[in-house]
C-alpha cells in the first residue's frame, strides 16, 4: 500500500488541490475520507472545500474500483452506434449497474462522457486502453479474458 | 537572435525525413486498432530500415496506417492489422509495393484528402511527434523566427490581418483578444484551452498527440505578442497520451532553449509552459470555469465582466485560446497573414479541423478550407453514409449545436452561415446521422448530457435542463402530449435568455434545431406512440411470428439468452430479459421476427 504522506509530499498550497486529488486516486484507486483529511492538513484547506471539489468533478471516485476497470464511452458518436444497448449488455453480463463493482471485486464499470475515440465508435476503455468498433461478441470476449 | 540551425540539428531531421523509412501511426485511434502490435511485429522483422512511430494523419477509418519509403517509392498502407502485417513485411523485404493494402503513393492521391487543405495538420502522421529536428526540417519554428523579427504589436497586427477567429467555438477575433490582454498591466497569463469536452470532437487530441511542437510554437508566438512569461496548457485527464506527449515535448523545447529563459538568445524573452489536467467537467471549457479549475476550485463559471483579459488566474490578466487557434498562429506567422486570409470566406478565414464521426463511411479528422459546403464534407470527403442506409442529418457543434438536414446541405461551413440555420461551428465535431437515428432521441441524448454537466450554479440551467430532459424522456417513452412541445419551446427560450454561461445559453439548441427541422418526428412519437427510426428502445418490441421454422439461429445470436424454443418449433422472446439489441432480427433469414 502506498504511503499517503509520500504521495502528498510535493503539494503545499490550496491551488494544488486538483492535482493532489488526481495523484491520490492514481495511487489508491479512489479518494477515501482519511486521504482527504490528510490532504486538508497538508495544503491547509478546509475539508469542505476538498470534498466540494472531489464531488464536483466526475473523474473523482469516492469508492474503490475493481481489479479491472471498464469505462464505457457515452459520447455522441458512440450513442448513435448503440452504446446504450451495449452498456445494458455489460450490466446484465456482470450483474452490476454502471458505477458499481462485481461482488468478487474483479471488475468495475462506469460510463464516461467522451474518450475522443469517436471515429472508432462504439468504444470503451479497459484498464486505460481504448477498444473500438465494439459489438456484443467483442465485449463478451474482452470480459471473458478479464475473468481468466 | 540565434540561428535555428545552431539550436536544432536540422541535418538530422532532414535525413530522417528523406531516407528510407517505415512509419506507423500511433495516436490513440491507431493504438485502439492495434497499431502497437503492428509496430512490434515490424520491429521484430529486423528490416534494416528506420522504423518510427508518427502521429495521426486523420484517416481513422483506415487504421492501422503504415507508410513505407524505399528509394523513390513512397507508399501509404491502410487497414494493416496484425494478421496482415506479414504480407507487408514480405513486400518490404522484396522492395515491392504491397498492392493489397495500398491506399496511395501520396495523400493527394487518396479521395479523402482531395478537398482538404492541410496547414495545421501538415505534419500529422508524417513526423515523429517528439522529434524537434523533424519538426524544424518540415518548416517548424519558421513562424516564431518571423515573429521575433517584428515588434509584439506588429505580430498582433498580423494576426488581426489574417482574420483568424477562435476555433473553440465562439469565433471571437484572436488578434482583438490579444490586444485586450496586451493593454493590461501586471503579470499576464497565457492559457491554452485543451479541455476538449465536447462529445464528438477530438481534433485537439490529434494535434497534441501528433504535432505538439506546433502548439508550443504557437503559444511562444502568442506569449511574445502579449508579453506573457507564464503559459498553461489545460487539458483533459481522459487524454493520457496527449498529456504524456506534451510533457515530453515541453522538456525537449526547454533543453533546446525554445522555452525557458532568453529564448533563442533574445535577452529578456522568457516563457515557460506548465500542464494542468482537468478532472472531467464539460463546463471547464468555459473560460471563467477553466480559470477556477486551474486554481484548484470547483469549475463553476462566474459573471463577466470582469473578463479574463482583465482578471483571470489569481486575478492576473489572462488570455485563453483554443489548441487549434494557437497552432494556427504558428501557421500564419510562417506563411504570412495575407496568404492565410486568401483562404476561406469574407468573414471567416483559413482552415478548420473537423471531426467526422457517426454513420459516415470515412471517419476521422479532416482539415478543410472554411466555406466548404456541408455536402462536400459529408459526401466528397467522408464518402457519404454507411452502405445501405440513407442520409438524414448532420449534427454539428455538439451539445451547444444543431442539425443540418438534407435541405440545408449546401450551407457553407462558416460561423455566420451555420448560425443562420440554427447550428453552430462549435469546436468542429460533426456527427453524421442516417435513417437509423431518431432525432428526438438525439435531442434527448444531448439534453441528458447538458443536464448532467450543468454545474448547478444558476437556476435556469440547473433546473431548466432537467425539466426539458424529463419531457424528452416522456416523449421517447411514448408518454408525451401535444402540450409538451409548447412547454419545451417555452423552457428553451427561458434557459437561453437567463443562464449565466455559454453552457446553459446554448443547452436548448439541439432541441430547438430538431424541433424546427424534424418536428414531424416529435409528432409521431406523441400521436402514434411510435419511433419511425426504431431507435427509441422503449417504443420497440421484437416478436417472433408464426412463420418461424425453429432453426434456432436467433437463439444462438441472443446475447442475453432471452429466446427459448425447441428445434423445429416456433421460438418465443422473453420480453423481460430482452435488451432490444436487434441481434435476432438481423440473424433471422426467414423474416420471422417483427420489429415494431
Amino acid at each position: 500500500m502506498p504511503d499517503i504522506n509520500k504521495v502528498l509530499e510535493k503539494y503545499s498550497s490550496p491551488g494544488d488541490l486538483i492535482a493532489a486529488l488526481q495523484d491520490i486516486q492514481k495511487e489508491f484507486g479512489y479518494l477515501s475520507e482519511e486521504h482527504m483529511e490528510a490532504l486538508s492538513k497538508k495544503i491547509k484547506a478546509p475539508l469542505s472545500r476538498i470534498s466540494g471539489v472531489a464531488t464536483f468533478y466526475s473523474m473523482f471516485r469516492l469508492k474503490p474500483i475493481g481489479k479491472n476497470h471498464i469505462s464505457m464511452c457515452r459520447g455522441t458518436a458512440c450513442h448513435v452506434h448503440n452504446s446504450e444497448t451495449l452498456l445494458r449488455f455489460i450490466e446484465k453480463k456482470l450483474n452490476i449497474k454502471s458505477g458499481e463493482m462485481t461482488d468478487d471485486g474483479h471488475i468495475s464499470l462506469e460510463t464516461v462522457n467522451c474518450i475522443g475515440a469517436c471515429a472508432k465508435a462504439p468504444a470503451m476503455m479497459v484498464n486505460g486502453k481504448v477498444y473500438g468498433n465494439l459489438d456484443e461478441k467483442k465485449i463478451d470476449k474482452l470480459i471473458e479474458d478479464l475473468r481468466k | 537572435m540565434k540561428f535555428l540551425e545552431n539550436v536544432v540539428d536540422m541535418k538530422k531531421g532532414h535525413e530522417d525525413l528523406n531516407h528510407d523509412r517505415i512509419t506507423v501511426g500511433m495516436a490513440t485511434c491507431g493504438i485502439s486498432a492495434g497499431a502497437d502490435h503492428v509496430f512490434e511485429r515490424l520491429k521484430g522483422a529486423e528490416l534494416q530500415t528506420m522504423l518510427e512511430n508518427v502521429g495521426c494523419a486523420g484517416m481513422c477509418y483506415a487504421e492501422p496506417i503504415v507508410t513505407v519509403k524505399q528509394g523513390d517509392v513512397f507508399s501509404i498502407y491502410g487497414h494493416v492489422t496484425e494478421d496482415k502485417v506479414d504480407m507487408l513485411i514480405q513486400a518490404i523485404r522484396e522492395r515491392r509495393v504491397c498492392s493489397e493494402l495500398l491506399l496511395g503513393h501520396s495523400l493527394e492521391e487518396i479521395e479523402y484528402y482531395k478537398k482538404q487543405k492541410r496547414l495545421l495538420m501538415s505534419n500529422c502522421g508524417k513526423i515523429n511527434p517528439l522529434s524537434v529536428e523533424q519538426y524544424v526540417s518540415a518548416g517548424g519554428y519558421a513562424g516564431l523566427v518571423n515573429a521575433l523579427k517584428k515588434k509584439p504589436e506588429e505580430v498582433i497586427a498580423d494576426v488581426l490581418k489574417s482574420g483568424l477567429r477562435g476555433r473553440g467555438g465562439a469565433g471571437f477575433p484572436t488578434g482583438k483578444k490579444w490586444q485586450l490582454v496586451a493593454q493590461q498591466q501586471g503579470k499576464r497569463m497565457l492559457v491554452c484551452n485543451g479541455d476538449e469536452g465536447d462529445p464528438g470532437a477530438f481534433m485537439n487530441r490529434v494535434t497534441m498527440e501528433s504535432d505538439p511542437f506546433r502548439l508550443i510554437e504557437g503559444m511562444t508566438i502568442a506569449a511574445y505578442a502579449i508579453g506573457s512569461q507564464d503559459g498553461v496548457i489545460y487539458t483533459r485527464a481522459e487524454y493520457p497520451l496527449a498529456v504524456e506527449t506534451l510533457l515530453k515535448a515541453i522538456k525537449i523545447a526547454e533543453e533546446k532553449n525554445l522555452l525557458g529563459k532568453n529564448i533563442l538568445g533574445i535577452q529578456g524573452f522568457n516563457f515557460t509552459i506548465k500542464m494542468k489536467m482537468g478532472a472531467g467537467a464539460f463546463v471547464c471549457g468555459e473560460e471563467t470555469a477553466l480559470i477556477n479549475s486551474t486554481m484548484g476550485l470547483r469549475g463553476q463559471p462566474r459573471f463577466k465582466p470582469p473578463y479574463p483579459a482583465q482578471r483571470g488566474i489569481d486575478d492576473n490578466p489572462t488570455n485563453i485560446n483554443n489548441v487549434s487557434t494557437l497552432s494556427l498562429v504558428s501557421v500564419i506567422m510562417s506563411m504570412g497573414a495575407d496568404e492565410f486570409a486568401k483562404i476561406g470566406t469574407e468573414k471567416s478565414k483559413g482552415t478548420a479541423m473537423i471531426c467526422l464521426a457517426g454513420k459516415v463511411k470515412r471517419t476521422g479528422v479532416v482539415e478543410v478550407p472554411v466555406g466548404i459546403s456541408i455536402r462536400e464534407l459529408v459526401f466528397d470527403v467522408g464518402g457519404g453514409v454507411v452502405e445501405g442506409t440513407e442520409f438524414k442529418a448532420v449534427q454539428i457543434g455538439g451539445p451547444a449545436g444543431g442539425c443540418v438536414s438534407e435541405q440545408y446541405l449546401d450551407t457553407k461551413l462558416d460561423y455566420e452561415s451555420l448560425q443562420a440555420i440554427g447550428a453552430i461551428m462549435g469546436s468542429g465535431g460533426m456527427i453524421v446521422l442516417n435513417n437509423e437515428a431518431c432525432m428526438v432521441d438525439v435531442a434527448r441524448y444531448f439534453m441528458s448530457f447538458t443536464a448532467g454537466e450543468s454545474c448547478g450554479k444558476c437556476t435556469p440551467c440547473r433546473e431548466g435542463t432537467t425539466r426539458m430532459l424529463e419531457i424528452l424522456d416522456k416523449i421517447t417513452k411514448g408518454l408525451g402530449t401535444k402540450e409538451d412541445l409548447e412547454k419545451l419551446k417555452l423552457l428553451a427560450g427561458f434557459i437561453k435568455e437567463n443562464s449565466l454561461c455559454g453552457l446553459g445559453q446554448a443547452a436548448p439548441n439541439p432541441v430547438l434545431s430538431t424541433l424546427q427541422q424534424f418536428g414531424d418526428e416529435y409528432t409521431v412519437h406523441i400521436e402514434k406512440k411510435e419511433c419511425p427510426s426504431h431507435a427509441c428502445k422503449n417504443l420497440l418490441r421484437y416478436t417472433i411470428l408464426d412463420n418461424c421454422i425453429g432453426c434456432g439461429n436467433c437463439k444462438r445470436h441472443c446475447p442475453v439468452n432471452a429466446i427459448s424454443g425447441k428445434p423445429k418449433e416456433k421460438h418465443v422472446i422473453d420480453q423481460e430479459k430482452c435488451v432490444r439489441c436487434g441481434a435476432c432480427y438481423e440473424a433471422c433469414a426467414f423474416d420471422a421476427i417483427e420489429r415494431k
